[in-house]
């Protein structure tokens, strides 16, 4: 049987959920003979691949950069999970939808800074003016909440979908838990 | 005309970042760039919250190191309620954050740069990973597996969740630790210990395999800055900060939290969302200096436990003055985790740490707090002001990461004039000026790219 083909993606989040995949623990060393992570910060290749299976998407999409790169990776993936509260609701990235990007860019760069006051804008991703949700960008099969979902929660969802079953959730996890 | 090659994302590393390396006409490299991309906005929209959500919203800024921020933030709160926090409380906040620094350097050293090291430099990348250590050192992975659980299920007894906790609070902590915790958790720390000193003696062997890269991965003088109590050693709670020059001199010391503007800038470059601090009595961009794992080796006077002092006898030996290479921020993690398995049981044996009294209460008696600690990447400053109803105005973050920014940007440069060639461009190179990135384990906590690519334009 060939390997089911994972994608684990960052968009703008703490990697906090991407901790929690790992905490999966010695799981991890099972789950590796049913799947293959063929896209993700925890592995090499640099292209999104042509077809993956599933993709676990961490965190809202916050830059011009974060909406291009969910959009390529609903167009090559099958089945795609929000992963944790970030990817489903915003959560603590979209705090700063209260206030305009320029206030958010001067106090850090202007502000808090001592020389060289200036906005960063060679090679760096442009701010959205609001951080939102994954599925308010693109079609989301599965939502787990969290922040972030436990690592028991997350087999579940992976040992569901490779022994063919939606996984039900609506017992399995909660915003904020 | 001269080209570039980008580097997008850099992979096997805590976020995301990318680099730029520009080549001249000959293909030679005339300079490089490390890119951090993403701005959160965590010292903007934290105005308006009272001060007490601070350590649980900071948290939020890092999933790797979570800790290290409600260390650093619930110390920011206590300056601001001017209170003397219980000593068990203090000792059960060192026991969290030392095994948050246990887990966090275990995932830098094995889930991330280990593939490095056992599958090499030039192989695979498909299989360079975590996944393929499994495969092919399964031992191997499964004491990375197993270091890292350690710490993360204490992180769980005594906070109730692995990643964040909403245990550590300002005045203290929540909730006392239970003798049958304790037990647990001293159950774990002989098998955390095998597997700690197995790990250094594998990898201590293969130093003579690196010897190029040993002497080029951002091995260049620089000053470098840690904590140390005040008899100089080794902490991440609390003390004071010290500065030591390329040659161990300490250059400045005993320097307060509240004083950090005094000794730290930040400069902001156009080609990164990360701020480069620097040492100011040196000026921008002379004042570069190292912090973390190697640069609190260097700073220290001695470790403070047993078995990582005799390790850090043999680190010295490693160099004249500091340690200077940037590759041995790898060893120094493993000296790091060694210490902290040791403090940790002897935190747990302590007298009092049973004690019920491990939270003090008050009011806001103060308008602007500054918290200190050192996070498994460096040393990491919350600075914040509120009003007089306690609500947030201001806050200023100073990430472990960022003050390694110069070093890291020198550092990728100096990898890629001695290794990449334009006009024979090999993968392994390119993997090696990511591999001096990940010594410095930045966690940039940031977004990923539009589907990364290494093109040559
Ligand atoms: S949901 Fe929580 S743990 Fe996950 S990325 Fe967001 S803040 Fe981090």
């Amino acid at each position: 049987m060939s390997k089911v083909r994972v994608a684990t993606v960052w968009l703008d989040g703490c990697s906090g959920c991407h901790m929690s995949f790992l905490d999966i623990d010695e799981r991890l060393i099972e789950l590796a003979q049913y799947i293959e992570v063929v896209y993700s910060p925890l592995v090499d290749p640099k292209v999104f691949p042509e077809s993956v299976d599933v993709a676990l998407i961490e965190g809202a999409v916050s830059s011009n950069e974060d909406l291009e790169k969910v959009r390529h990776i609903r167009a090559h993936t099958k089945i795609l999970i929000s992963l944790g509260d970030c990817a489903v609701t915003g959560n603590v990235p979209s705090m700063r939808n209260s206030f305009k990007v320029d206030d958010v860019l001067n106090r850090a760069y202007i502000e808090n800074a001592s020389v060289q006051q200036q906005i960063p804008n060679v090679s760096v991703p442009t701010l959205l003016p609001r951080v939102v949700p994954v599925h308010s960008v693109v079609p989301v099969d599965i939502f787990v909440p969290g922040c972030p979902p436990s690592a028991d929660t997350i087999y579940f969802v992976l040992s569901e979908l490779l022994q063919g079953r939606t996984p039900d959730m609506s017992e399995r996890s909660r915003f904020g838990a | 005309m001269s080209r570039q090659i980008t580097i997008e994302p850099v992979t096997r590393a805590e976020g995301h970042g990318k680099i730029t390396i520009f080549l001249d006409d000959a293909g030679h490299v005339h300079d490089a760039q490390f890119h951090v991309t993403q701005i959160r906005g965590f010292e903007k929209f934290c105005e308006g919250r009272p001060f007490y959500e601070m350590p649980s919203l900071m948290a939020r800024i890092c999933g790797i190191c979570p800790v290290s921020h409600l260390v650093a933030s619930a110390k920011a709160c206590d300056e601001l309620m001017a209170v003397e926090i219980p000593e068990t409380g203090k000792n059960l906040r060192r026991i969290m954050n030392i095994a948050q620094l246990v887990q966090s350097h275990a995932l830098s050293f094995f889930h991330l740069a280990s593939p490095d090291f056992l599958l090499g430099l030039d192989s695979d990348p498909a299989t360079r990973n975590i996944f393929g250590v499994m495969e092919s050192h399964p031992e191997i992975a499964r004491d990375g597996i197993l270091l890292r659980k350690f710490g993360q299920e204490i992180i769980e007894l005594l906070g109730g969740k692995r990643i964040h906790p909403g245990w550590i609070v300002p005045g203290g902590v929540s909730e006392p630790l239970s003798a049958d915790k304790r037990e647990k958790i001293l159950a774990t720390i002989p098998a955390a210990m095998a597997a700690i000193q197995r790990t250094l003696e594998w990898f201590k062997r293969t130093f003579d395999q690196y010897p190029e890269e040993i002497r080029t991965f951002a091995n260049f003088p620089s000053l470098f800055m840690a904590m140390v109590n005040k008899r100089g050693e080794m902490v991440h709670y609390d003390g004071t900060l010290r500065f030591v020059d390329a040659t161990g001199k300490i250059v400045a010391d005993g320097i307060e939290a509240h004083q950090y503007q005094d000794y730290i800038g930040e400069a902001v470059e156009p080609y990164s969302y990360l701020k480069f601090p620097y040492y100011k009595p040196m000026g921008y961009p002379e004042g570069m200096y190292r912090v973390g794992p190697l640069a609190r080796l260097n700073v220290i006077s001695h470790c403070g436990t047993p078995l990582a002092d005799a390790e850090w006898a043999e680190f010295r030996e490693l160099g004249r003055g500091a340690v200077l290479s940037s590759f041995h921020y790898h060893y120094a993690r493993l000296i790091e985790i060694l210490n902290g398995i040791e403090r940790i049981e002897l935190i747990l044996n302590k007298r009092d740490i049973l004690s019920k009294n491990v939270r003090a209460f008050a009011e806001p008696n103060r308008l602007e707090g500054v918290g200190m600690s050192e996070a498994p990447r460096g040393t990491l400053i919350h600075h914040y002001r509120i009003n007089e109803d306690g609500i947030i105005t201001y806050a200023n973050l100073i990430i472990a990461t960022g003050h390694n920014n110069l070093a890291m940007n020198r550092g990728v440069l100096q990898v890629a004039k001695h290794y990449v060639n334009g006009a024979k461009l090999q993968e392994g190179m390119l993997n090696r000026v990511e591999a001096v990135i990940r010594c410095y384990d930045p966690c940039l906590s940031c977004s990923t790219h539009a589907a990364g690519q290494m093109p040559l334009h």
